[in-house]
């Protein structure tokens, strides 16, 4: 017969909720389009046929003159000069369906920046002329990485901290409490404006300094999961055929101690993606080099007439927080002990 | 829980009896309407009332007034944040109509009689500063205080040391006569039921099977299953003693235990130095109750636990100055089997994965079809099909995962196993099983057993010499036929009493 593991039949539950399971699949969509922003959302075409030759501007550049310009700097194909060059007959160029990345300016707009939604820039583009559209899904990439990245390293962090403490307990685990309240409570926001002042922010920065403050929360769960597990009679049994404890902790406790590690790891993530956006907002964060959400918002309280800003920004991170939290629920319920009967 | 039907009279006293699943609890429940998810059909008539009709509030009138209810385990049935004196007290305020002053005062008079000394004290105290026994006589004074007609115990003493289930059960018997109320226990022990009821009713599958009066059910059981349960007392299984080497000798043993403290840790020695030997194919029964110390024994005996002491020889080897890799290597001569068949194998392995587990750290060198191999034979040797290697404890009995964990000790072909409480867990016809199946293993393959247990039945059934530990010291030992048929120590003697085991055909 069929049998099924606990990990199976905890996706199962997570399965059998509606909600949660659309949630997760509407994410990796969204998720997957963004890793893809360069095919949806670019000022470059994908592929040109101009003369009987075949160019591929997404991967290599080329200067204007080859398309018939004057100057050999790289072509902007948003030049009507150039689009008129490839709308000849026999020379075409694939677009992506946006038209601008995501530092493109749009210097062509009939309105002045901000522009509103328009059948050119479909949400309107921002105070420097920059496409909405393009903006937001290379900034929701940069989000979602950053907190997958970020909850990653402070799961990664947490665990080791804790199960350590957890397993072995003892004076490990009293020295390992006392630092870990020490640690606790230094001044996470201060430390951040200090480092903002010394260096240029860079999300490697962010991602160390952040990861170095966001593991606590998590190992006190997976020491007091550890201290328990390792108590267990299958354990101790383990030991009793002399195991050694690296094979206790990988085979036995850390598998048995992993449900509050994935329960939380949705709300992990969407608290990295706020943590961003919020640096970004308060102008400590990588806005500069990176399309940012709180860049998007900050500009959208400096804009408040230009609606469409703090709109689709707004909406844009609700929409992505609200889909991690269902799919931290249904998590959570796929792991929830009582419910499995 | 299907069709059933049962009467009480005033004053009777009627057992319940059932393996778990049975469903015994469930219709103890359902008498109070106390699980409110539960459909309930048919009729449940208190006097002249029909329960199962009654509107809430004149059901909580009836709930722990006229027809209360003791549980199995007191440490969850009283409430850890009020007092035993608030408790009680509350009861009788609200059934009664006393003052807080008036309650206070039938409060101790209750916990006198339910034998609790100091009782003034005593009203004063949490349920975690009792100890077991003395919570369960808390809770029966509970359950008196609103003068009951009918006391419904679910497993009263499930959760006790045997000396005090016989004074809890004595406690009950004395109650019931002097008040002349109803008691329906729900029990799986047998032992209780002949000791106690009138009337036995037999559980199986959500019916009742069987009704009759105590003595006509142990003399002539009428069904099949009755008789099955009857006949699952353990007998003797073990067999003679072949005359063979010692495989294990521990001189010295002890376990201390240490609490950290600020400044100066404290010490608290859980077992005094003793002696023990162990031939091959032996058993030797540790007997003791909860706090005794022969779990600790158990731990120091395989260097589970720090703090212990003494030389233990094993297979010619000194096991205690073993460290790090090469105790590793020694650990398969000795194997445990525990107590709690759900606690001791992992939810996230398959059976397979389990039984294996051991083979990868002592023979590394099996290809995957070795041990596919291995797996197959040891599960034919402790009665499981082959498919079980596929799948996932849960989807067993306690009896199978019993077996299971067996299965994961022999895959080392230990010479000594280490059996805590192994059939404790177990309904009383799957014990037999699995002591049936401890028996042919070891006079198959001559591995030594040193049998954890405070069961004297099981004692008698398997061991061959007994050792009787009480906090931490040896108090008797010698061949199981001197220290059952004529126990020199007290305490060995209340052990026996409490057994219900009748001298006559002790051996």
């Amino acid at each position: 017969m069929a049998s099924m593991g606990p990990w199976r039949r905890a996706w199962q539950r997570f399965r059998a909720q509606k909600r949660a399971f659309r949630s997760l699949c509407l994410f990796a969509v969204l998720f997957v389009a963004s890793l893809g922003a360069e095919l949806l959302s670019n000022d470059k075409p994908l592929l040109v046929r101009y003369e009987g030759a075949y160019y591929v501007p997404l991967i290599k550049d080329y200067p204007e003159t080859a398309f018939g310009g004057d100057f050999p700097t790289p072509a902007d194909y948003l030049d009507p000069f150039i689009r008129e060059q490839l709308s000849r007959p026999g020379n075409w160029a694939l677009f992506p369906p946006n038209r601008y990345g995501a530092n493109t300016i749009n210097y062509f707009a009939p309105s002045p920046n901000p522009a509103p939604p328009s059948a050119v820039n479909w949400l309107g583009t921002d105070d420097r002329g920059r496409d909405l559209l393009a903006r937001l899904l290379y900034g929701f990439r940069v989000s979602v990485l950053f907190g997958l990245a970020l909850t990653f390293a402070g799961s990664v962090l947490g665990v080791l901290i804790g199960g350590v403490q957890g397993y072995f307990g003892g004076r490990i685990d009293l020295a390992g409490q006392r630092l870990t309240e020490i640690w606790m409570s230094m001044p996470e926001l201060y430390l951040l404006l200090i480092f903002a002042a010394i260096f240029e922010p860079s999300l490697s920065i962010l991602l160390v300094i952040m990861t170095l403050f966001g593991w606590m929360g998590l190992a006190d769960y997976v020491r007091a999961e550890f201290l328990r597990t390792r108590n267990l009679e299958y354990v101790t049994a383990a030991r009793a055929m002399g195991l050694s404890d690296w094979q206790i902790i990988r085979r036995h406790v850390l598998p048995n101690s992993l449900t509050p590690v994935l329960t939380f790891l949705p709300f992990r993530m969407s608290a990295a993606v706020l943590a961003l956006t919020s640096l970004d907002f308060l102008g400590l964060g990588v806005a500069g080099q990176y399309p940012s959400l709180g860049e998007l918002l900050a500009q959208g309280k400096a804009n408040l007439d230009a609606w469409w800003i703090s709109l689709s920004a707004f909406a844009a991170l609700v929409g992505m927080l609200l889909l991690l939290i269902f799919i931290g629920e249904g998590l959570r319920q796929a792991f929830d002990t009582r419910a499995q009967g | 829980m299907n069709g059933i039907s049962f009467a009480i009279k005033a004053g009777e006293r009627l057992a319940l009896v059932g393996e778990s699943g049975s469903g015994k609890s469930v219709t103890a429940r359902a008498v109070l309407r106390l699980d409110p998810g539960a459909r309930l059909e048919g009729e449940i008539r208190y006097r002249e009332e029909n329960l199962l009709a009654l509107p809430e509030s004149r059901l909580r009138a009836l709930r722990g007034n006229r027809i209360a209810m003791i549980f199995q385990e007191p440490m969850t049935a009283l409430n850890p944040l009020y007092s035993i004196g608030d408790q009680i007290g509350e009861v009788l305020q609200l059934h009664r109509g006393l003052t807080r002053l008036q309650a206070r005062g039938q409060a101790i008079s209750l916990l006198e009689r339910v034998g609790i000394s100091d009782a003034e004290k005593r009203l004063q105290s949490f349920p975690h500063q009792l100890s077991g026994g003395q919570r369960q006589r808390a809770m029966i004074a509970m359950a008196l205080a609103g003068d009951p007609e009918l006391l419904i115990a679910d497993e009263p003493t499930t959760a006790l040391d045997v000396t005090l289930q016989a004074q809890i059960l004595d406690l009950l018997s004395g109650l019931q006569r002097e008040r002349n109320m109803a008691v329906l226990l729900i029990t799986h022990d047998l032992n209780l039921v002949r000791r106690f009821a009138d009337r036995v009713a037999v559980m199986q599958y959500g019916r009742i099977i069987e009704t009759a009066t105590t003595s006509e059910l142990f003399a002539a059981p009428r069904e099949a299953y009755t008789r099955t349960l009857l006949e699952s007392r353990p007998d003797r299984q073990a067999s003679p003693l072949p005359d063979s080497g010692i495989i294990l000798k521990a001189r010295g043993l002890a376990q201390t235990w240490r609490k950290r403290r600020f400044l100066r840790d404290e010490y608290f020695t859980a077992l005094e130095p003793l002696d023990l030997e162990l031939s091959r194919a032996e058993t030797l029964a540790i007997v003791g109750e909860s706090g005794s110390g022969k779990t600790s024994l158990a731990t120091a005996l395989l260097r589970l636990a720090q703090g212990s002491q003494g030389e233990i020889e094993c297979a010619g080897e000194r096991f205690d100055l073993l460290k790090g890799a090469s105790l590793r290597k020694a650990r398969r001569h000795m194997q445990i089997v525990f107590q709690d068949p759900f606690g001791a194998l992992s939810p996230r392995q398959t059976v397979g994965e389990i039984v294996t587990e051991g083979l990868l750290v002592h023979e590394a060198t099996l290809s995957n079809s070795e041990l596919r191999l291995r797996a197959e034979r040891v599960m034919e040797q402790v009665g499981l099909p082959v498919e079980v290697l596929e799948r996932y404890p849960h989807e067993f009995s306690g009896g199978q995962r019993q077996r299971i964990a067996i299965a994961r000790a022999l895959m080392l072909r230990p010479d000594i196993l280490v059996l805590d409480e192994p059939t404790s867990a177990l309904d009383a016809t799957v014990q037999k099983q699995v002591l049936v199946l401890l028996a042919d293993l070891q006079k198959q393959y001559g591995i030594s057993y040193l049998l954890i247990t405070h069961d004297l039945a099981l004692v008698r059934a398997m061991a061959h010499r007994v050792m009787v530990l009480k906090n931490g010291r040896v108090v008797e030992s010698g061949d199981v036929r001197d220290v059952l048929v004529s126990p020199q120590s007290a305490y060995t003697q209340a052990l026996l009493a409490a057994s219900g085991l009748n001298s006559p055909d002790i051996m």
